[in-house]
């Protein structure tokens, strides 16, 4: 069986395994949603006081907030394994039942659950995502579905790669950190504004460190129809969701270096 | 209900308050790493409003030096709010082990609203310091001197941010209160917590100030519970309430108080007439 069909029992398993408890997905969807969806009331209110911000409008923020809203969305969805890596497989020893088996140790974990209650996130992105585009007049044409596409897949690369970094640094701390939530939660929030209204310390920090500009204010930008405001060429804006692979690719080689680095810790 | 005994003996309530605090005090790591998050959290949403106020020149609800130390505040007391039902609460729940503490000749609720202040207060104060540090007196040193945490007004502003402080203590403990009781009732503590954080988060105050809202819903939002946790006493500190107005910010406090406390303490005596101890 190849890894591809490997993952998809793996889900088929985890999503049969959430809905024997139709209630709690129920309502930890609904929750999913409503606990993002009043941020964006937050953020309606501020444009009704406002106007505008540097010179975008609330649709056009709408279209930023909601890709990478989805785009984390599916990350947030499919990392679980890698989110509880720490306390679940390394402080625990479990880990070394996953290294015995003949498969990518990787592949194990993104197959350990798929949230499905994530939908909650992905239906509100996906909401304000279309507020944004008719508020903006986005003029969809095959390029712009297919960039669009590519920056969701970039996105939800990146956020993954992310987790991996996370759960990398639990060979050697052994318990879970939680400060990667800086950078998935935090990149989430300050991804949802168009990076230019930032300081320039922290903009380039989410451009060149953790590269969530890439796969979200660049190439949106492109499908708003915008010439960039720092001066990257236009070619440059439809290419970089490719940088949220490359990012992911990083962060498995590290993880790789990680796996051959673990000592059991015997339990 | 056994509420007669608690004014006859103060002490077990005091007793169990003071643990619950030395023992969060412990949690060093946690507090670093959330006050990292909160730092990072603070200076977006400090950056955010300095996006807007520049992009306008209407006439906003409160200024932008008032916006930064409302967020700054917001960060600093963030682990005040009843964000979710005390985890040692939920722990006992599961073992069977409440059914140890309804064999104390104590009043339950008071018993868990007080170790409820405890755990709150003990992982606010650290938080809070550092958090003053950082905002009030480091970012002016490294030249960010618009984006620090402000002084209160006055000295009325900082007597009347005292108490509302405190209220929001009292108040904050009586809704997790609420959250602790749907978790005995039933049996889990993911439903209520996922209910509670949008309202906390909308109706607080905590997304954005509740000023910035539409101004004919003003009156609506200053009544309702949630705005004692973050708006009233925000406003109080940069003198957006003050005289008359500030009081009324504590008094609705209490207010809401005592209606919570009240209700919570029906719901527990009718959930615990129906208890079912779990485990053994």
């Amino acid at each position: 069986m190849n890894g591809a069909r490997l993952y998809g029992r793996y889900v088929g398993a985890s999503i049969r395994a959430q809905m024997q408890y139709p209630a709690s997905f129920l309502m930890l969807t609904t929750g999913q949603f409503t606990i993002t969806f009043v941020e964006f009331i937050g953020l309606w209110s501020l444009f009704r006081r406002f106007g505008q911000v540097d010179g975008w409008t609330i649709g056009q923020i709408a279209v930023f907030y909601g890709v990478v809203n989805i785009s984390f969305a599916i990350a947030d969805a499919a990392t679980r394994g890698f989110d509880v890596f720490g306390t679940d497989f390394v402080k625990t020893g479990t880990f070394d039942r996953l290294l015995l088996r003949p498969r990518a140790t990787a592949l194990q974990l993104l197959g350990y659950e798929l949230r499905v209650n994530r939908i909650g996130r992905l239906v509100q992105g996906l909401v304000v995502l279309g507020i944004g585009t008719s508020l903006s007049a986005i003029d969809w044409d095959v390029s712009k579905v297919f960039l669009l596409l590519a920056t969701v897949a970039g996105g939800a690369a990146l956020f993954i790669g992310i987790l991996v970094l996370q759960a990398t640094l639990a060979f050697w701390t052994v318990e879970s950190l939680e400060v990667a939530n800086i950078l998935t939660y935090g990149g989430v929030e300050a991804a949802e504004y168009p990076l230019d209204i930032y300081s320039r310390y922290f903009r380039d920090f989410l451009i060149f460190v953790v590269p969530i500009g890439c796969v979200s204010y660049f190439p949106v930008e492109r499908l708003l129809g915008q010439v960039d405001r720092m001066g990257a060429p236009n070619w440059m804006l439809a290419v970089s969701p490719i940088v949220g692979f490359i990012f992911l690719a990083v962060s498995l080689g590290i993880w790789q270096f990680g796996v051959r680095h673990y000592t059991s810790t015997g339990s | 209900m056994r509420g007669t005994s608690i004014f006859k003996n103060i002490s077990p309530y005091l007793a169990v308050f003071r643990m619950r605090f030395l023992l969060m005090l412990q949690y060093r790591t946690a507090a670093v790493a959330g006050f990292a998050t909160q730092c990072w959290w603070g200076l977006l949403k400090v950056m955010v409003f300095a996006a807007f106020y520049r992009s306008t020149i209407a006439h906003q609800p409160i200024n932008f030096t008032q916006v930064v130390t409302y967020t700054w505040l917001g960060q600093a007391f963030l682990v005040l709010l009843p964000w979710n039902s005390d985890p040692e609460v939920v722990a006992m729940v599961r073992t069977g082990d409440v059914s140890y503490d309804r064999l104390r000749p104590l009043d339950t609720y008071f018993f868990w609203y007080v170790r409820a202040m405890g755990w709150m207060l003990a992982r606010v104060v650290p938080r809070a310091a550092m958090m003053f540090v950082m905002a009030g007196l480091i970012l002016p040193l490294v030249g960010l001197g618009n984006w620090r945490l402000g002084f209160p007004t006055g000295i009325e502003a900082a007597l009347l941010f005292a108490p509302a402080m405190f209220s929001v203590l009292l108040l904050s403990s009586a809704m997790v209160m609420l959250l602790n009781i749907a978790v005995v009732a039933t049996m889990n503590e993911r439903g209520s917590n996922q209910l509670m954080v949008p309202l906390v988060n909308i109706l607080s105050g905590s997304i954005v100030p509740l000023l910035f809202f539409p101004d004919w819903i003003q009156w609506l939002l200053f009544i309702q519970p949630f705005a004692g946790l973050v708006d009233i006493p925000y406003r109080i500190y940069f003198g957006n309430l003050s005289g008359i107005t500030a009081i009324a910010g504590v008094v609705q406090q209490l207010i809401w108080t005592a209606i919570l406390l009240l209700i919570g303490r029906r719901l527990m005596a009718r959930v615990m007439s129906r208890l079912e101890v779990q485990g053994g």
